[in-house]
């Protein structure tokens, strides 16, 4: 125990440099977006109109705050393209994320029954595409769906569409685009629940006459709700701000906060308006990115 | 104890489809980047063509060197500083800030890439930096050392501390027995985080395009905006080419991990 603490205090020095670099370039930009989020759009480079100056003394920092204006939130909370575009982004990941849940948990249960030196494999295979690039699968899959690509030409020689359908730029390519990548964030949290899991509790469940779908509703289901909660928070939060898969997949007539954001930020050079955006945005994650950090650090501080 | 197989037809069947949903795409892409035909889905053979026109092309070639440089620099940064900060969460008991300082470990791991983008663009343009490189470098560091962090940190969790302790019972200053002791038996998770660091960078576009100036973008920018105006078959090699280099890199990074858990076995069974 002794021992222990004396090792602590020069541990705690090395979370100097880390604790620095995290304040200045992850916590003091908030700052910014929330300071260029109140003031006025202006046609310049920067494109906004300073709000302080924290060196111009009393006087004028006071005129600032005067003139700080919550103008750009009265658009977004005005503006249907904004307000849609919120409800947009929180309808496709809630669906997305049902969806993932879906598909993933029978892999998920699936790997956890391998033999345990196969499921090393499993685990290898299914983190795989988590390493290469996001952009190249979604390219992928452009690939496929687009007009006379593979997806079209084997529904046409298997006869079961008569024209070429329509994929690209369509919903239901932006959920396959989603689904694709987030998947192995979906399976693995579930497959480290039920990995863990007593295989007895179920046989146990079994042998007292349970039929299979009540021995999964009632005891393999309830015991994976962490799994669940990790795998499903790991997809929403990113999702709900997702700009590249609804930028490449789905159409354009209807977009997610994610893309509007990078509108007004790139097209538009409304920084202001961007930032208000990303603050809203922030806001509406909050509560879910709570949740998250408090299951990563009880994962990861009471140790495995 | 008896050992009953308990894999039904259902799980062997959803784990075939669940790969073959996620390696199918991926390998017709592969495929498909060595067709001679210029039209995608028409196959005229096997062909080098698109990886030639790749490498007559000036810009992309450009493109790759820049993301390349990037990954290596901030992968390597994130390396030291996310180590840095796993030792102190996971060694360095309670000290002040230390919510603070995990929460904002652990929130750019799902952060939507366009706010962190946005507001690293915002902090750069307010410090008057030039744009270019660094910018990129900080921002890529920033996001990946928090993934190197919670690599090497899990790994640390799972160590027997008592090695710790015994080098230092025997005379050891923690310092020494850290090097000494605990530095070689997390080697491999910080490895296994460099390669991680190193592929989320050469991987990542809306961060670098918002911290990118005119005249440096990365890859991923290029591939992008070519990807925006429709497929061409000079992407399918490019992108196969980015694919070698990180089924390089995942062999590396197995190796390390297998490494990691044949030497950890004696010190903590997982």
């Amino acid at each position: 125990m002794s021992s222990r603490r004396i090792f602590a205090r020069p541990a705690r020095f090395a979370a100097i440099v880390p604790y620095v670099w995290m304040v200045l370039f992850f916590l003091v930009p908030f700052g910014f977006v929330l300071k260029i989020s109140l003031s006025q759009t202006a046609i310049a480079q920067p494109p906004y109109e300073p709000v302080f100056d924290l060196m111009a003394g009393w006087e004028v920092l006071k005129a600032a705050f005067a003139a700080l204006s919550i103008d750009n939130f009265k658009l977004l909370a005005s503006d249907d393209i904004y307000v849609f575009a919120y409800v947009r982004s929180l309808t496709v990941a809630v669906t997305a994320t049902a969806l993932l849940l879906v598909i993933g948990y029978p892999i998920a249960y699936g790997m956890a029954r391998l033999p345990k030196r196969w499921q090393a494999v499993a685990m290898v295979l299914v983190i795989v595409p988590f390493w290469t690039s996001f952009l190249i699968r979604i390219y992928a899959w452009i690939n496929i769906l687009q007009h006379d690509g593979l997806l079209n030409q084997i529904l046409l020689a298997l006869h079961l569409v008569s024209q070429p359908v329509v994929w690209l730029s369509t919903d239901s390519a932006m959920y396959i685009g989603i689904v694709y990548s987030y998947l192995p964030f979906m399976i693995l949290p579930l497959y480290a629940t039920l990995a863990k899991m007593e295989p007895m509790l179920e046989e146990a469940a079994g042998d007292l006459g349970a039929p299979p779908w009540q021995v999964f509703w009632l005891v393999t289901f309830p015991l994976s709700l962490p799994g669940v909660g990790a795998g499903v928070l790991l997809c929403f939060i990113p999702i709900v701000g997702e700009f590249v898969i609804p930028d490449l997949l789905a159409g354009s007539n209807s977009l997610m906060i994610g893309q509007t954001l990078w509108l007004e930020f790139f097209t538009n050079k409304d920084w202001p308006v961007a930032s208000a955006a990303a603050i809203v945005l922030l806001v509406v994650l909050l509560v879910p990115l709570l949740l998250y950090e408090r299951l990563q650090k009880r994962q990861l501080e009471q140790g495995r | 104890m008896r050992k009953v197989s308990r894999l039904s037809h259902f799980n062997i069947a959803s784990l075939a489809l669940g790969l073959a949903f996620l390696y199918l795409p991926i390998l017709i892409l592969v495929i498909y980047s060595f067709n001679a035909s210029r039209l995608v889905t028409v196959w005229g053979g096997w062909s080098l063509r698109w990886y030639h026109e790749f490498f007559n092309d000036r810009a992309m070639i450009e493109a790759a060197w820049m993301s390349l440089r990037v990954a290596v620099s901030s992968a390597t940064i994130a390396t030291l500083l996310g180590t840095l900060a796993a030792v102190a969460l996971s060694r360095g008991e309670r000290f002040r800030g230390r919510t603070l300082f995990s929460g904002m470990l652990y929130a750019p791991l799902v952060m939507p890439e366009v706010i962190t983008g946005l507001s690293l663009l915002l902090l750069f343009v307010a410090l008057n930096a030039e744009r270019g490189f660094w910018t990129v470098t900080i921002a890529h560091t920033t996001l990946t050392m928090c993934f190197v962090a919670v690599v090497v940190q899990s790994r640390l969790g799972s160590l027997d501390r008592s090695l710790e302790e015994a080098a230092m019972d025997l005379g050891c200053n923690p310092v020494r027995a850290f090097v000494a002791v605990t530095l070689p038996l997390i080697a491999p998770a910080i490895v296994a985080g460099w390669m991680l660091a190193f592929t989320l960078s050469l991987d990542d576009l809306v961060i670098a395009s918002f911290t990118t100036g005119p005249g440096s973008a990365t890859l991923p920018i290029r591939i992008y905006s070519e990807v925006r105006l429709g497929v061409k078959p000079e992407i399918n090699a490019i992108c196969t080419l980015v694919i070698a280099l990180i089924a390089v890199v995942i062999v590396i990074a197995s190796l390390a991990s297998k490494l990691s858990s044949s030497q950890g076995e004696s010190a903590a069974p997982l």
